[in-house]
């Protein structure tokens, strides 16, 4: 007879909310008329999330003394919760942009998308509690094969398709490399649980340490850092520019969550080593992202390159592996994945009215075209920048300090110099939004009348400014959270 | 509402005054007088800062402080000394002048503009008054976003390289400051001005430096410069070389010279070097530029070396010289701008090929364009006589050859102001100047007239900033 462990329902409500509306939604793809069926899934979709942000805030609030649950498979504690409510605002902010922007002839799996889109938060919830070797695969491989159909949801145009395609094999790549190094930590330490692995691991065991190498390297692929990141552009140029937000902002959160635990609880006996591979990955990915960035015209591929560079920035407060790292990887990560997602939603907005990709050549004029979306916009990339317009600055600040406490002044240099680069990419949106020539402007005028009015866009576009806006006031109470948040894990 | 609130006021009045103007739909009209009536209003409040101030305290004034990142020991704390109270006056009159002649002008997307405008009076009152490192930071880059569009957006022909040069120019400086500024924050464990102890660290010393000498700017550091004084709109450029360029000069006053006695005694001679070049170099400029933009400009830049080379002299007087010859020059350039703009605007051009002959027929353009020329070249008696005199003694402290650098460039300063001012009031006709080209309108002469008043105030008492300046940098250091 098998011993079922005790569950705690409640710690994993988050997951079960979220499961549970995914399900609803795939019931109404069968049962809803297609008429209703985009307002039903949407209309779930939302209350799905927003359940999912009340069961994640309430169980913060109880999680004060973290612990394991379930025999020791996933982690309670406010680090996981704190991320979950990231996860499922930024799946609101999806819904609210997929409700008008995910557009079918004939709506024919719009009901499916929102119930994957569920589906994936679900996994990523679930991943960043996980405390087993085990469930973080599972978990992770929930929501990456989520992800890959919902790039191909428009599965009959090319783009998307090769999109889903690209990620598909890549994005197996990066578990194939997860899953074996989980296989040597294993083979190295006889357990599975981050909490036995850090009181077996020798950091003298070579085994163990090509392990945690490989850990990295598929950790590496989920958050896009370099040299993990060749994906990236492809797939955030070709999947649906909500999924693209979404992914973007999401994925980012899950995996860097994810990746500060395990290095804290499973593998603190490396950290010499794993600080060093993370401030190396962080050097290359702020080279290749801001560089790449500086000659795009798409503006999707940019922001693809644009989110490599932030996986350095965010990879300068990992690597410093402090309990202020952790703070400033947490605050970072609120504050991105507003901006990742609001700029991601602006270009949708674009591209739905012009229909075709957005260069920064058919960006002319857009600022003064659509206000709202354009100031939104600049404030989405000043923050990029770390411009003192919202929260990014902060972030930046942050995780600059981090690694200046850490005693690495050199990586704030070079954070500083790939700040400046950046500028001149971030820059040439906001040039292109607002300063060209009026005779550019009307060269790329819209045809076909006055834009779709798009609310529930500007609503998602509207929250995603007060976060990161908000988040340059809010500094104290953010950081709180963020503190009791990191101070679950052990430092 | 206790007194501190009053440099709160003043730094969020504008800002909010801006988001006010950017919701709402109001007319241009409506825009414009809700803009100059507010930027009227930050002139009121500091009179009434500037009357309740007690120069006989050295300490901090009209302080207000708050949380803000307690982690990591940074707060809102915001005051003035008796230096910050000229600066923020400098500013806030400056900017209404500035704003005053957007409104005058007309320009077009006019709630984009009076909004960037607010911003920017905000963003600079900031810089003034901010008395925590961050702050400052934030303050500072804050400036760097409305004038980017400004001029992007307002600006002449060639704005898009002029702004993309101007931001990554100030921007590499910035970010040196922000690395600096960790780093000295972090050593220390506060950021905050007033609190924060001495550090002789010449690495973050040399950061918060290169920032400022971008700013302000120093030579080899003005690449940025005559473009975008050429590029931006009159009053942007007014604004941008009468108030936002004595914000890197202040932050060496306030920053990098107290916070880093040991450093900045050491890398003394390099700075006065280079703030001596800077005045020699942009003199020269001056007198060889082909348009009466360019000679402010450069000008500009000269100046910025002149007060670099008092406050980098290390002595009571040059720090004094500097902080009336910060706020002197700053009235003279922002009239001197705004000037060239009305001139710009009867004959569509400021170069002095195809101008002349402007003061046949039109006496106040004359008028005010000889006496703010005449006092900017230092002539005895005039505020920036008062400003160079006290540099050049507190410099010839230091070392004789100092002053008669100093001294050599003020003769270089009458030949180009000069050499302007007859370029463009007198010789013959130029060929652009036609008859029907009116003197100065009542609007124009409402905004310039009162910049010139107070320089003349200035001129005939400079002590009243010379000798209400409050303690020196190494008062500062020491004052609780």
């Amino acid at each position: 007879m098998i011993q079922t462990p005790h569950v705690d329902w409640f710690a994993i409500s988050t997951i079960l909310v979220l499961l549970g509306a995914s399900f609803v939604a795939l019931l109404g793809a069968v049962l809803v008329p297609r008429p209703a069926r985009r307002p039903f899934a949407a209309g779930v979709s939302a209350l799905g999330f927003v359940g999912g942000i009340v069961t994640s805030v309430w169980l913060y609030v109880d999680s004060a003394n973290g612990h394991l649950v379930i025999a020791n498979a996933f982690a309670r504690d406010r680090w996981t919760m704190l991320a979950q409510v990231v996860i499922c605002g930024t799946g609101l902010a999806a819904t609210l942009v997929g409700a008008e922007q995910i557009a079918r002839p004939r709506d024919d799996h719009i009901a499916e998308f929102f119930s994957l889109l569920l589906a994936c938060a679900a996994g990523m919830v679930f991943f960043v509690g996980a405390a087993n070797l085990m469930v973080m695969f599972l978990s992770l491989e929930w929501f990456s094969i989520a992800l890959y159909v919902m790039c191909a949801i428009d599965y009959d145009v090319e783009g998307p398709l090769e999109a889903g395609l690209k990620y598909l094999v890549v994005g197996s790549f990066g578990s194939a490399a997860l899953l074996f190094g989980s296989a040597l930590v294993y083979g190295a330490t006889n357990h599975i649980d981050f909490a036995g692995i850090r009181a077996n691991g020798s950091s003298n065991d070579l085994l163990l340490v090509l392990g945690l190498a490989m850990i990295i390297a598929g950790l590496g692929f989920k958050s896009s850092s370099a040299p993990f990141h060749m994906w990236t552009p492809d797939v955030y140029e070709g999947a649906p520019t909500t999924v693209t937000a979404f992914m973007s902002a999401a994925t980012k959160v899950a995996a860097f969550v994810l990746a500060f635990r395990i290095l804290r609880t499973a593998f603190p006996q490396d950290e010499h080593l794993w600080s060093w591979a993370f401030a190396g990955i962080a050097v290359a990915s702020l080279a290749i992202g801001n560089l790449a960035a500086l000659v795009q015209r798409n503006v999707k591929r940019m922001l693809a390159y644009s989110s490599i560079s932030h996986a350095g920035f965010l990879l300068i407060g990992l690597s410093a592996g402090s309990s202020l790292g952790g703070r400033a990887l947490m605050y970072y990560l609120i504050v991105y994945s507003a901006m990742a997602f609001g700029s991601f939603a602006v270009v949708a907005a674009r591209e739905r009215e012009l229909g075709v990709p957005v260069t920064l050549d058919n960006l002319a004029g857009f600022g003064w075209e659509r206000p709202f979306l354009g100031v939104a916009m600049w404030f989405f990339l000043f923050g990029f920048a770390g411009l003192p317009l919202g929260g990014g600055f902060v972030a930046k600040f942050y995780v600059f300090s981090a690694a200046y406490d850490h005693g690495w002044a050199w990586l704030v240099i070079v954070g500083v110099v790939a700040t400046l680069v950046s500028l001149y990419y971030y820059l040439a949106v906001v040039r292109a939004m607002y300063m060209r020539p009026s005779e550019e402007l009307r060269v790329a005028a819209v045809t076909g009348g006055s834009p779709p009015r798009e609310p529930l866009l500007h609503v998602a576009v509207g929250l995603a400014l007060a976060v990161s806006v908000g988040s340059l006031f809010a500094v104290g109470p953010l950081i709180d959270l963020a503190k009791h948040a990191a101070s679950a894990l052990p430092f | 509402m206790t007194v501190g609130a009053l440099t709160s006021v003043l730094v969020w009045l504008p800002i909010g005054a801006a988001l006010v103007v950017w919701v709402l739909p109001l007319s241009r009209y409506a825009t414009g007088a809700l803009a100059l009536l507010v930027s009227l209003a930050e002139v009121g409040i500091w009179i009434e800062q500037a009357a309740r101030f007690d120069f006989s305290r050295s300490g901090l004034q009209f302080a207000q402080r708050g949380g803000w990142i307690k982690d990591l020991h940074v707060s809102y704390h915001v005051g003035e000394y008796a230096f910050s109270l000229w600066f923020v006056g400098l500013g806030v009159v400056c900017m209404a002048a500035c704003i005053g002649y957007g409104f005058w002008v007309g320009r077009d997307r006019s709630r984009a503009y009076f909004g960037l405008m607010l911003f920017l009076t905000g963003a600079i009152v900031g810089v003034f008054v901010a008395q925590d490192l961050l702050l400052f930071y934030a303050f500072f880059e804050a400036m760097l976003i409305p004038l980017y569009v400004l001029v992007g957006v307002w600006g002449g022909p060639a704005r898009l390289g002029a702004t993309i040069k101007f931001v990554i120019y100030t921007m590499a400086g910035s970010l040196f400051m922000l690395a600096a500024l960790i780093a000295y924050g972090l050593h220390v464990g506060t950021f905050d001005l007033v609190d924060g102890p001495t550090n002789a660290s010449r690495w973050i010393f040399l950061g918060f430096m290169l920032a400022f000498a971008i700013k302000s700017p120093l030579f080899p550091f003005h690449g940025w410069l005559p473009d975008a004084y050429r590029e931006a709109p009159p009053e942007v450029a007014a604004a941008l070389s009468g108030v936002v360029a004595k914000a890197g000069l202040y932050g060496m006053l306030r920053i990098a010279i107290p916070k880093f006695p040991d450093p900045a005694s050491y890398y003394r001679t390099l700075f006065l070097a280079l703030a001596a070049l800077a005045l020699v170099y942009g003199s020269i400029l001056a007198f060889r530029s082909p348009d009466l933009r360019g000679v402010v400009a450069y000008s500009s830049f000269a100046q910025s070396g002149l007060i670099a080379l008092g406050l980098f002299s290390g002595t009571r007087l040059g720090f004094d010289g500097a902080v009336l010859q910060i706020v002197a020059h700053g009235f003279i350039s922002t009239a001197l701008f705004l000037l060239s703009g009305t001139v710009e605007r009867r004959t569509t051009t400021d170069q002095f090929a195809l101008l002349g002959g402007m003061a046949r027929g039109r006496p106040a353009i004359a008028t005010l364009l000889m006496t703010t020329g005449i006092i900017s070249l230092a002539v005895p008696g005039s505020a920036a006589f008062a400003g160079e005199f006290l540099i050049l003694a507190g410099a010839f402290q230091r070392a004789w050859w100092w002053a008669a650098i100093g001294a050599g460039a003020i003769v270089l300063a009458a030949m180009y102001m000069l050499r302007a001012i007859s370029a463009v009031l007198h010789q013959a006709r130029g060929s652009t100047v036609a008859d029907e080209a009116l003197d100065l309108r009542a609007g124009e002469l409402a905004l310039i007239v009162p910049l010139v008043a107070v320089l003349l105030v200035l001129s005939a008492w400079p002590a009243g900033i010379s000798g209400h300046t409050g303690p020196t940098p190494t008062t500062v250091r020491s004052a609780p």
